[in-house]
């Protein structure tokens, strides 16, 4: 009986945590819709305002490492499913590899952006987007990170099975985020240059 | 009642296993939704004391502008040299005020404090969904709060661009004193006071709709839960949006972009800055300050409807009218922004738009009120100071609501916008209300929170105190603003047609100053009562919700056996036929034979046949 109550308080708080992962990242999309109308409505203010430029093809390979990477975190989640630690540890290190590719692609990007004299300081603020943009995008990249090495550390030490699993459920959801995010920005960003 | 909802013992606990208590682990660092709720009422008391203090210093330079007081230039230093508040610190003082009393005491004190005591209490569960989280806010809140009252000790002031944060000014650290180092303090305050509310709305929503006891389905939650609950999914959609605009502001500070900046000459100097436009952060403010203001209100209207409810041993007139207006709130704030922009030159079609969806928001806001009134009227009527304070509620609502429909005219508002008209409107609709539900609320739940009752008498006085102040206060407000007397302005002196108001201004002053006063009624109440208040006991008011289930002394986990199963509605009051004037939720329909109606068993046939062979039986 004890023991009975003890699990579904657990499954209950786990249920919760999951759920308040899921609200955050509500909160976290708000943010971008904010950024994007605002990008709307001051490049609509004047025909010298937008991008005025197409934008970097190092995009693409951000894109794709990213995309990627969404592939083999669930292959890391499946894994998990199947208790298959060395797969898990595998898959795990090849999302964090590709989300370190993908940062600096990004960061690749804005110096090719800066060479076409396209700078963050600029009197076209549409222009200043294009940073402010990957910047936050880059900044939840970083806890992305953190929080795929937090599930790869819960893999390779002796927490509890469970409570390693729940790591890498709760990563995958937050990585695929960051995934459909990029998509939603470039996309964004491609009807916009 | 056969209902197993997760027996409480000394085994269990998710993350923490069971300790001795430690003075530091009860009281600072405590993760017990109780203690968090104490935490945040007792912060938010203080912030507005500090608030209400430097509403009357600026109220003393609106009434007196000519007269020094040395007084003054003791407690300010320079920033009222020669006993006169000088001109910045005049809108420091503003600035300040407006930032306090909206986001620390009307958001986090209200919203912080009745959702950690009420949610677990009143679904019947052990704490919130995440303790930890939980505890994490209100340290936040505590961080945000200590470094926007330390703004005021450093040597160019606090932010003075007014609790809106318009830039320019606001962005351009040289154009006022207060827009330096008072302005970054400011901002990073509230980064930690968005985080803080970010946090908890993440944990009001997920508990609500994860850790409700048995029974407790949503058509069976207090109004309190309801309204906490899309007070929390707005501020989860808004603040969200002040963090972007936030963010823009600062790289326009203090690394030159030209997001909200342009054209712009400031003490001789041509800024670099091209191409930026102030309105889109009027836009991306408003569109999280108008939810925000509902925000303030909606968990004062479900305190409210329980406490009227309650206390006129009625059932709320119109539960579900009441759900559902709240809820058409909660969707409308995101619709309605543009109407703090008529005057921004914004498309004449646009404002039309943003009239419409306004004067729409007005009907569930006058539904709450009808519904308020209904529920009073033929009331058994107990008139505890908590249910004056709630009558006072719905007395501003009604008063400041009503100006809201004339500023909502696009047309009335290109002469309103701007003057006291507006600083009328908000104070009474916003400011004066949800201060009333807030301390109904605080009035209807010290038993629960303390264990002791306040005094009655003190707290008639304050009520009296308080609410004639607050008409005197800001009723004489909509006279100066139809006259076209312009807020934020320093000295009324300074101007030919607004020099017939400085009598009215000392009017005003001396209302708020014995409105001041009377607080003090309540803060010796309040604090005395936790140690020599008469002993509560454990279902003071007869009230219907589950808290009052709970043991006086508060134990961790809440309930000390079994979480109660709920078997029906929360406004079971009068109802003909039973035995007392209220039912518990937790009373099963089998042990009030006597008073079930055919509509209580939801369709289940069992449960009518049963019901009704009884009646057969007894007639
Ligand atoms: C009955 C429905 C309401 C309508 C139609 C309405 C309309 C308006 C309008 C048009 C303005 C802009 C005035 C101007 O700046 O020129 C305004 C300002 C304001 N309203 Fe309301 N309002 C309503 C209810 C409320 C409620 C319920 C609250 C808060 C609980 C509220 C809080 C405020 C605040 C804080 C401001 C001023 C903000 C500022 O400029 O500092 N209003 N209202
Ligand atoms: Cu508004």
């Amino acid at each position: 009986m004890v023991g009975n109550t003890e699990n579904t308080d657990l499954t209950r708080a786990k249920k919760a945590q999951k759920f308040n992962l899921w609200l955050g990242l509500i909160g976290m999309f708000m943010m971008f819709a904010a950024l994007s109308s605002g990008y709307i409505v001051y490049t609509a203010s004047g025909i010298d305002k937008g991008l005025k430029t197409t934008l970097p093809n190092t995009f693409i390979l951000s894109t794709l490492a990213i995309v990627v990477s969404s592939i083999t975190i669930q292959l890391a989640f499946n894994a998990a499913k199947k208790k298959d630690k060395p797969k898990q540890k595998l898959f795990l290190l090849i999302t964090m590899v590709l989300g370190i590719v993908f940062f600096a692609s990004q960061i690749h990007s804005w110096n090719v952006l800066s060479e076409r004299g396209i700078f963050f300081v600029s009197n076209n603020a549409s222009q200043s987007f294009l940073y402010i943009f990957t910047g936050m995008h880059l900044a939840h990249i970083i806890a992305g990170l953190i929080v795929l090495a937090r599930a790869y550390f819960g893999v390779s030490s002796d927490i509890p099975a469970e409570k390693s699993y729940f790591r890498i459920e709760l990563a995958n959801i937050f990585w695929h985020f960051l995934d459909i995010l990029w998509i939603y920005i470039y996309v964004f960003l491609l009807l916009n240059q | 009642m056969s209902s197993t909802v997760i027996s409480h013992d000394a085994a269990h606990h998710d993350s923490h296993g069971h300790h001795q208590e430690s003075f530091l682990s009860k009281y600072i660092f405590s993760m017990d939704h109780k203690m968090i709720a104490k935490q945040f009422l007792i912060t938010g008391i203080i912030m507005a004391v500090f608030a209400m203090v430097l509403s009357i210093l600026f109220r003393i330079q609106l009434a007196w502008p000519d007269k020094e007081f040395p007084l003054l230039e003791v407690f300010l230093g320079k920033w009222a040299e020669g006993g006169r508040i000088k001109p910045d610190f005049f809108l420091s003082l503003v600035t300040i005020h407006g930032t306090i009393m909206v986001f620390f005491v009307l958001t986090a004190g209200l919203s912080g404090t009745f959702s950690n005591l009420l949610i677990p209490y009143q679904i019947g569960a052990r704490d919130m969904a995440s303790p930890l989280m939980n505890m994490l806010s209100y340290w936040s809140f505590l961080i945000a709060c200590i470094v926007m009252v330390a703004s005021f000790f450093i040597e160019s002031g606090p932010a003075s661009a007014g609790w809106t944060i318009y830039p320019p000014l606001s962005a351009v650290p040289t154009s006022i004193s207060g827009s330096g180092l008072g302005q970054t303090l400011w901002l990073v305050s509230m980064t930690f006071f968005i985080v803080s509310q970010v946090m908890g709305g993440v944990n009001y929503i997920s508990t609500i709709l994860n850790m409700r006891t048995e029974g407790m389905d949503l058509w069976k939650m207090p109004l309190t839960i309801w309204a906490l609950f899309l007070t929390a999914i707005v501020g989860l959609l808004s603040f969200p949006v002040l963090v972007s605009a936030v963010v823009l502001l600062i790289f326009d500070r203090s690394f030159g972009t030209s997001f909200y900046l342009s054209d712009l000459v400031v003490q001789g100097q041509i800024l670099p800055n091209e191409g930026g436009s102030p309105i889109l952060f009027q836009h991306l403010f408003w569109f999280l300050g108008h939810p925000e203001v509902y925000i303030v209100v909606m968990p004062a209207l479900g305190l409210t409807s329980e406490v009227i409810s309650t206390n006129s041993r009625k059932p709320i007139f119109g539960y579900h009218a009441m759900v559902y207006s709240l809820i058409g709130i909660t969707v409308l704030s995101f619709i309605v922004w543009g109407h703090h922009m008529f005057v921004t030159g914004m498309n004449p079609f646009l404002g039309g738009v943003f009239m419409i969806t306004t004067l729409i928001i007005a009907v569930p806001s006058a539904v709450k009120g009808f519904n308020y009134l209904a529920t009073l009227w033929r009331g058994n009527i107990r008139f505890t100071p908590a249910m004056m304070f709630a009558i006072g509620l719905v007395s501003f609502f009604i008063s400041g609501g009503l100006t809201g429909l004339f500023l909502g005219n696009a047309t009335l508002d290109i002469n309103l916008h701007d003057t006291y008209f507006v600083v009328a409107h908000f104070h009474l609709v916003m400011g004066s209300a949800s201060i009333f539900g807030m301390l109904c609320g605080v009035y209807h739940w010290y038993p629960k929170m303390f264990g002791r009752m306040m005094n009655a008498k003190l707290g008639y006085l304050h009520f009296w105190l308080t609410f004639l102040g607050a008409y005197l206060v800001f009723f004489p407000m909509h006279f100066m603003g139809i006259d076209g007397v312009p807020r934020r302005y320093y000295a009324f002196t300074e101007f030919p047609f607004m020099e017939k108001w400085v009598s009215v201004n000392v009017l005003v002053t001396w209302a708020a100053i014995v409105a001041g006063l009377g607080q003090l009624a309540f803060i010796y109440n309040f604090f005395s009562s936790i140690w020599f208040g008469k002993k509560a006991t454990q279902n003071p008011w007869n009230s219907n919700t589950l808290e009052w289930t709970t043991p006086v002394e508060h134990i961790h986990g809440n309930w000390p056996g079994e979480i109660p199963a709920v078997h029906r509605w929360p406004y079971d009051y009068s109802k003909p036929g039973a035995e007392q004037d209220f039912i518990p939720q937790t009373v099963p329909f089998s042990e009030t034979m006597s008073s079930n109606m055919p509509h209580d068993f939801e369709g289940n046939e069992e449960a009518e046949r049963i019901q009704e062979e009884w009646n057969a039986k007894n007639k």
